[in-house]
């Protein structure tokens, strides 16, 4: 059995507590925007915050999230209204197929919390999620362009 | 069709009411909004125009999304012929079962080979003016006036004369009950309005807040999940498993065979599969080619440089002469290793199979042959069959194979009348790729005494695509798609330089690894061994690589017209700031002329930083340059990824790297400025998904020699310990 709070809301679940929290959020929660790309923490598709730290959630058991604050790509907008990071993603325009794009909205807003100016080298040290896509350069506009929101 | 998709963008009820009545589900799929199916009920003007009461303008795109853009380039083009609203344009995705209930209306669904929008364009813009005429003509016939004396635009209707308007909502349904009209005149693209314009995306908003499925969040009712694990050995089979050490674990359902090679763990969660999958007991049985590694491979390729037999790609003039007599030989032998697409989202699948009726829910690139793989692997009629395309989470083409929906489906005979959702881990896709192919290239150059070019062989060694995915394509057993980018002539892939003595040859060597369509296809390697090698001619000789190139491309205009847009906007006439060098590089595939042009600077001879790139596209005909601009800049991701990290190698018949720790993709940090000059010239349409690829490899490679003298062959770069600043 594991309680964990997601986007605000308490939730028990039988589970075994060494399964990822990313397996919990999608399969239990039924929360599917945190994305799987390699279960071991080098994509960053699955970034979701943990007491508003960016956490890769498919290398932690759900064990280590029980009682703190889970936030998702779902629980970002707020009464139906995007996110700062959100909307400047959708002015730039930046997803290709999009499936990395939750977990480098996730990153960002983290990264935003910690610096609300953050410069192009703390993108680069920050955002290491991967984007086979390459969406890179309007990812980077977007940041900056966020920071003025 | 003997069921009826009725989707919304909220969520869809799949109404199944099978011929037969085996099965009358009422599937609540919990999807919160994504791509919505075409609802066959749903009133149309004609197959591609669903116009609804409230003005929205549905258009149905029969290719596939993965990130290209292409859902947008074709809403524009029919939207563009068809004078709506643009900012009341939606889409859905036609089933292939639809497709081919109704003869193949929409064509063909694979997407790939840069042809998405190309291949359709003339299609859809016929679909979209076609609409307009049997809306024109509704609107007419209900004011009793002459068609010719209407207009549309922007979506309403107007009688000039009488002044009288209406608009396309309004009839809609009485034009979709007209005969189409047989002929109507396709505008000018200097004429275009919608199309041609930088637009956003339609698909974005979804992808932002997590809401938009994709095949891996597919959920059905009583859903099971399977994780599978293939013999690791290219052409080993399954012995045996031992199902007993696992079926007392949380969740297991069930232990299933799949096919000859692979067996599946179904449980209530992937984990749970995927954890008792792990512990499961396995015996494989791995065949001839355990025993084969790339060192094996590559000898045997080594081989092929210098064989007697090759296919003939390209040949003028007597290249054996023209060497022989040369005043100066210049020789260069280059490698290009097995790569693997490594898209983000894994294969999946899920399958529903009963008796009466087998559906899948996938990402694919060929919703065609996705369908034609259920029907084969379920046993059952086509009528009885459907594909439900998903957005996809990257394709690069490892998504037109359909491997992983037979699998599916097999798995899903198992267990009649329960959904069962496939997905593979990392470590599954990055052993069972359909890899870009390996090759070798012998580069042989020969010049006269005043230092002209009079000759080139390349040799090329390796593998063919088509012999393993497309026999039926190859002409006398030669492989014409090796050649990409070294045709003689023709509108796809032609070579860009004029050499009196030329011979491109292919001495084919078909290691039993499943190549595939890699992103740019054979072209990253082509353009790599031409374009350096001719850098390496350039240099042989003390000619500047630039003036070198154009003196054999004054028959290539258009080749040499993005040469030219790069060179210029970098300031090649000029020299670079200290420490910086330059490369560049040009090639045309998938119908477009490209061309990059890199600075960079090398630190500690080893640590590269790309300052700027610039990259230059014809693709003929623009229909979105925004799009076009990400396609290009992705372009760089994807093709200097491979150039820097990635290489599949064997050993014991296994590929050695699992996941993204041995087998990396550049990040944020790695990603150079690109400025794209998109400089369509006009009465052709060409791709750009891939071209622009194989040009960001030689365009760096070229100004790594400047910065250091040394000539980099084979790859990645991280096996010379050349790495990213």
């Amino acid at each position: 059995m594991a309680r964990i709070t997601v986007n605000r809301k308490s939730h028990d679940i039988d589970v075994d507590p060494n399964t990822p929290l990313l397996w919990v959020l999608r399969e239990q929660v039924g929360l599917t925007g945190t994305k799987y790309g390699c279960g071991i923490a080098q994509c960053g598709a699955c970034t979701v915050h943990i007491d508003g730290a960016a956490v890769r959630s498919c290398s932690l058991p759900v064990s280590g999230a029980e009682g703190k604050q889970i936030t998702t790509i779902e629980g970002l907008a707020q009464n139906g209204v995007l996110h700062p990071v959100q909307k400047a993603w959708l002015e730039h325009d930046v997803p290709q197929c999009g499936y990395c794009q939750t977990g480098m909205i996730m990153a960002a807003v983290a990264l935003l919390m910690e610096k609300p100016k953050p410069s192009d080298a703390d993108i680069d040290s920050t955002i290491t999620n991967i984007c086979r896509c390459g969406t890179f350069q309007q990812v980077r506009a977007a940041i900056h362009a966020a920071t003025n929101a | 069709m003997n069921h009826v998709v009725r989707m919304n963008r909220r969520s869809f009820v799949i109404g199944t009411a099978a011929v037969g009545g085996g099965l009358a589900l009422g599937l609540e799929l919990q999807i919160g909004s994504g791509e919505a199916e075409a609802a066959a009920s749903e009133p149309e003007v004609n197959a591609w125009v669903v116009i609804r009461p409230d003005e929205t303008v549905v258009i149905r795109v029969a290719k596939s999304e993965m990130g290209q853009g292409t859902i947008t380039g074709l809403a524009q083009l029919v939207a563009e012929e068809l004078e709506c609203d643009w900012s009341k344009v939606t889409f859905e995705y036609p089933t292939p079962g639809q497709n081919l209930a109704r003869k193949q209306v929409w064509g063909t669904m694979f997407t790939a080979g840069s042809r998405g929008i190309r291949e359709s364009q003339e299609l859809v813009r016929n679909g979209g003016a076609v609409a307009r005429q049997m809306l024109l003509q509704a609107a007419a016939n209900g004011w009793n006036v002459p068609v010719s004396e209407c207009s549309a635009v922007n979506g309403a209707i107007a009688h000039k004369s009488s002044g009288r308007t209406t608009t396309f909502g309004k009839v809609a349904e009485a034009a979709g009950k007209l005969e189409p009209p047989k002929d109507v005149q396709l505008k000018d693209p200097k004429d275009w309005k919608i199309a041609g314009r930088p637009l956003k995306r339609l698909d974005t908003i979804d992808k932002l807040t997590g809401q938009l499925i994709y095949g891996i969040d597919v959920k059905l009712p009583g859903m099971l999940n399977a994780a599978i694990k293939d013999c690791p050995v290219f052409g080993g089979k399954l012995k045996s498993f031992d199902a007993e050490k696992i079926m007392g674990m949380k969740g297991v359902q069930k232990v299933v065979r799949v096919g000859e090679s692979a067996v599946a763990v179904v449980a209530d969660t992937w984990w749970q599969a995927k954890t008792a999958l792990d512990a499961l007991p396995i015996q494989w049985d791995e065949g001839e080619n355990a025993n084969i590694s790339s060192a094996s491979i590559a000898e045997w390729l080594k081989a092929g440089l210098d064989a007697e037999q090759a296919f003939v790609g390209n040949q003028n003039g007597d290249v054996k002469a023209a060497l022989a007599s040369a005043a100066k030989k210049v020789e260069a032998v280059y490698s290009y290793p097995y790569q693997n697409h490594a898209t983000m989202e894994p294969m999946n699948t899920t399958a529903l199979y009963t008796a009466d009726k087998c559906e899948v829910w996938c990402p694919t690139q060929n919703g065609d042959r996705a369908l034609a793989a259920v029907i084969e692997a379920s046993g059952l009629s086509a009528p009885k069959c459907e594909v439900h395309k998903l957005p996809l989470g990257g394709g690069f083409g490892r998504r037109t194979f359909t491997d992983y929906i037979h699998q599916a489906v097999a798995i899903a005979k198992e267990m009649p009348g329960t959904p069962v959702k496939l997905l593979w881990s990392r470590e599954e896709d990055m052993a069972h790729g359909r890899y870009h192919p390996i090759t070798q290239a012998k580069m042989v150059g020969g010049f006269d005494a005043s230092g002209n070019l009079t000759a080139l062989h390349m040799r090329i060694s390796g593998q063919s695509i088509f012999a393993s995915v497309r026999p039926e394509s190859l002409q006398n057993g030669r492989d014409p798609a090796t050649f990409q980018g070294l045709n003689p002539s023709g509108p796809e892939a032609a070579i860009g330089y004029t050499i009196p003595n030329l011979l491109i040859d292919h001495a084919m060597r078909n290691p039993p690894v499943p190549p595939g369509f890699w992103r740019g296809v054979n072209i990253n390697h082509n353009a790599i061994y031409l374009e350096c090698f001719m850098d390496e001619l350039a240099h042989s000789i003390g000619q500047d690589p630039l003036e070198f190139r154009r003196r054999l491309m004054a028959q290539h205009p258009k080749h040499l017209a993005v040469l030219n847009a790069v060179a210029e906007k970098i300031g090649w006439a000029k020299s670079p700031p200290q420490e910086i060098h330059r490369g560049i590089a040009q090639m045309m595939a998938f119908g477009s002329y490209v061309a990059a042009a890199t600075e960079i600077s090398v630190d500690n001879g080893n640590k590269i930083k790309i300052h700027r790139i610039v990259a230059a596209t014809d693709c003929g005909t623009a229909v979105n340059p925004a799009q076009i601009e990400r396609q290009i800049a992705g372009s760089f991701v994807y093709g200097l990824s491979a150039l820097f990290y990635q290489e599949c190698t064997l050993n014991g018949g296994r590929i050695e790297q699992e996941n993204f720790d041995t087998y990396d993709s550049m990040r944020i940090a790695q990603m150079p400025k690109v400025e794209s000059i998109v400089m369509p010239s006009g009465g052709f349409w060409g791709g750009v998904g891939e071209p622009t690829i194989c040009v960001a490899g030689p365009a760096v490679l070229n100004a790594f020699f400047n910065a250091t003298g040394q000539r980099i062959r084979s790859f990645p770069l991280k096996n010379h310990n050349v790495q990213f600043a």
